[in-house]
């Protein structure tokens, strides 16, 4: 509960919030949702609504899904709600000292509370050739605008970087027709978020749906004529045509407003458990940040829709002088082809594995440990297991390896099993 | 076109009118009808927009697919009238549709 002396919000104070995505409705329609009746100020650089992104990647890409449909709320509910809009507008710099903040538009806002939620940009390909036309990008609504009219039947398109993002756009650019080549830079696709067992089963996937996969490879640069994209070259001298090239070797967070600032920021700016930074009126919520993850006791960065939620809640619960919402276990999900991915629970420093089930069934799960006790799975096709696995990690709850690898033995059976 | 009526655990009731091709949850959470968050945006991977269909309408919204189900059998206080209402989507056939939220989602 907050104990700070400006909180809750007054009927007449201000709420501005920085950045038009996920972090930012959420805390805007739980700040009302909860009650709070002061004014709300909205900063967005880009110039549609707040709208949600995993689609970009998946249905809509896909041309299966309006824009109207990505958008958490429709514009009248802002109005309904007195949220005040300005987007196109950035925000320039923050004066804490006046608590303003200067915007792109050549006006000041100011605030009684301060959200920075200004999510992750896609990090740069280093790599000669970066800038020409038809090399993209996949994090909002306008590179898919740009991407969507491309990626037809018959392109060759090159993804750089086997994170789920570039696969999820592999399946979907297969799936409507696109000759795909994947480069990754690791021995394995999905190299840094998951196990080799995994690993193995996506890239069995995409080959069995004709996407190259190329592993252990560089790319050495792009190549155009007149401007535009022809061709990927590897290291070893290999060159791949290429009408399309979609980068996504990952994010970086967007804290350098706060840095100027002055609030601390080490990889993303910091937070405490009720998302508030260095700064007692200043919150920062999604992408953007460096939070405490609770359950597995160190401070982090997550990228994903749970986080955006979650911590957006937490900012709007403090604002309003609620408790704490109960803190989830980080989750996620990943779309491809036919196969949907869950994942719970973060597993990054496992010290052991076990797989429950056949991957080549469809239906599996890898379940993982930390000195002996369950700290993540991956569900493919596999809801029991994700479900389960994040109620036992919640409640601080573990099950023997040996145990989750009896298929004989249902979740449900299993779950009554755990022990603390 | 379709007339949805939300009811929350209290009672409170919401018509809401409702376009063919949106889905249950999303007319849902547009409208800002409470007890229905729908964290995963509709991807099925959540649970958070679970809702009892009434027993009228239970044959007409039709029977959860495999993914679906499975989520279900582990949400919480689940029914046979139980959906994730993202799956359901608005057709003429469901004018008049009556979906009640569980407390524990309030
Ligand atoms: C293609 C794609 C697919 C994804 N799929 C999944 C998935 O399946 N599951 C999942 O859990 N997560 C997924 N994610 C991740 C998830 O969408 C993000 O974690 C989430 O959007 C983060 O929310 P956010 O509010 O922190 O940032 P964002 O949603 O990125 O919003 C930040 C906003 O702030 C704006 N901004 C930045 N700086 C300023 C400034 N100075 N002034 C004004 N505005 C500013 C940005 O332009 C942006 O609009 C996906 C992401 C992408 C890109
Ligand atoms: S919205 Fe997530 S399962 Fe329906």
């Amino acid at each position: 509960m907050p104990s700070d002396g400006h909180l809750p919000l007054k009927e007449t104070d201000t709420l501005l919030v920085i950045g038009g995505g996920q972090a930012a409705a959420q805390t805007i329609a739980s700040a009302r949702q909860w009650g709070f009746g002061g004014k709300i100020h909205l900063i967005g650089d880009e110039d549609a609504l707040p709208y949600q992104r995993p689609p970009l990647s998946k249905a809509y890409l896909k041309g299966e899904m309006t824009e109207d449909r990505l958008y958490f709320k429709p514009a009248d509910w802002y109005a309904e709600q007195n949220v005040e809009l300005s987007l196109g507008v950035r925000a320039e710099t923050i004066d804490r000292a006046t608590q303003t903040v200067r915007l792109s538009n050549g006006t000041t806002a100011s605030y009684d509370a301060l959200l920075l939620a200004t999510g992750s940009r896609p990090r740069a390909l280093p790599t000669a050739g970066a800038t020409l036309e038809g090399v993209h990008e996949l994090r909002d609504l306008r590179d898919v605008d740009g991407l969507k009219p491309v990626v037809t039947s018959g392109q060759n398109m090159v993804i750089v970087g086997a994170g789920y993002i570039g696969l999820e756009a592999a399946a979907v650019a297969r799936q409507l027709g696109a000759n795909v080549t994947v480069l990754e830079m690791a021995p394995r696709v999905l190299a840094r978020v998951t196990s080799p067992v995994m690993s193995e089963f996506y890239t069995k996937l995409h080959e069995d749906h004709g996407v190259k996969i190329l592993t252990d490879t560089r790319l050495e640069r792009l190549t155009g004529t007149d401007g535009t994209i022809r061709s990927a070259e590897l290291s070893d001298g290999t060159r791949i045509e290429a009408d399309i090239v979609l980068v996504g070797i990952g994010v970086l967070p967007n804290q350098e407003l706060a840095e100027a600032a002055g609030l601390d920021c080490e990889g993303g700016i910091l937070v405490d458990e009720d998302a508030r930074t260095s700064d007692e009126r200043i919150f920062a919520a999604g992408d953007c940040t460096i939070r405490p993850l609770v359950h597995y006791g160190r401070m982090g960065r997550l990228e994903s829709v749970h986080n955006a939620i979650e911590q957006g809640k937490l900012v709007a619960a403090a604002l309003v002088g609620r408790e704490r919402p109960k803190l989830d276990v980080p989750w996620f999900w990943s779309d491809q082809y036919e196969v949907k991915l869950q994942i719970a629970g973060l597993s990054n420093d496992y010290d052991d594995y076990i797989v429950r089930g056949e991957p080549d069934s469809g239906s599996f799960a890898v379940f993982y440990f930390r000195a002996g006790r369950l700290i993540a799975v991956d569900a493919v096709n596999a809801a029991p297991e994700f479900i389960v696995t994040k109620k036992l990690i919640i409640s601080g709850q573990t099950l023997a390896p040996a145990l989750l690898q009896d298929t004989s033995v249902s979740m449900k059976e299993l779950a009554a099993l755990a022990a603390a | 076109m379709a007339k949805i009526t939300y009811i929350d655990h209290e009672g409170t009731e919401r018509e809401i009118e409702a376009k063919n091709g949106e889905t249950v949850m999303e007319v849902a959470v547009k409208n800002g009808v409470p007890g229905i968050d729908a964290d995963c945006g509709g991807a099925c991977a959540c649970a958070t927009c679970h809702v009892y269909v009434d027993e009228a309408f239970v044959d007409k919204v039709g029977s959860p697919e495999a993914m679906e189900q499975s989520m279900l059998d582990f949400a919480e206080n689940v029914k046979p009238n139980s959906r994730l209402c993202c799956q359901i989507n608005v057709s003429d056939a469901l004018d008049g549709l009556k979906v009640t939220t569980p407390e524990s989602q309030h």
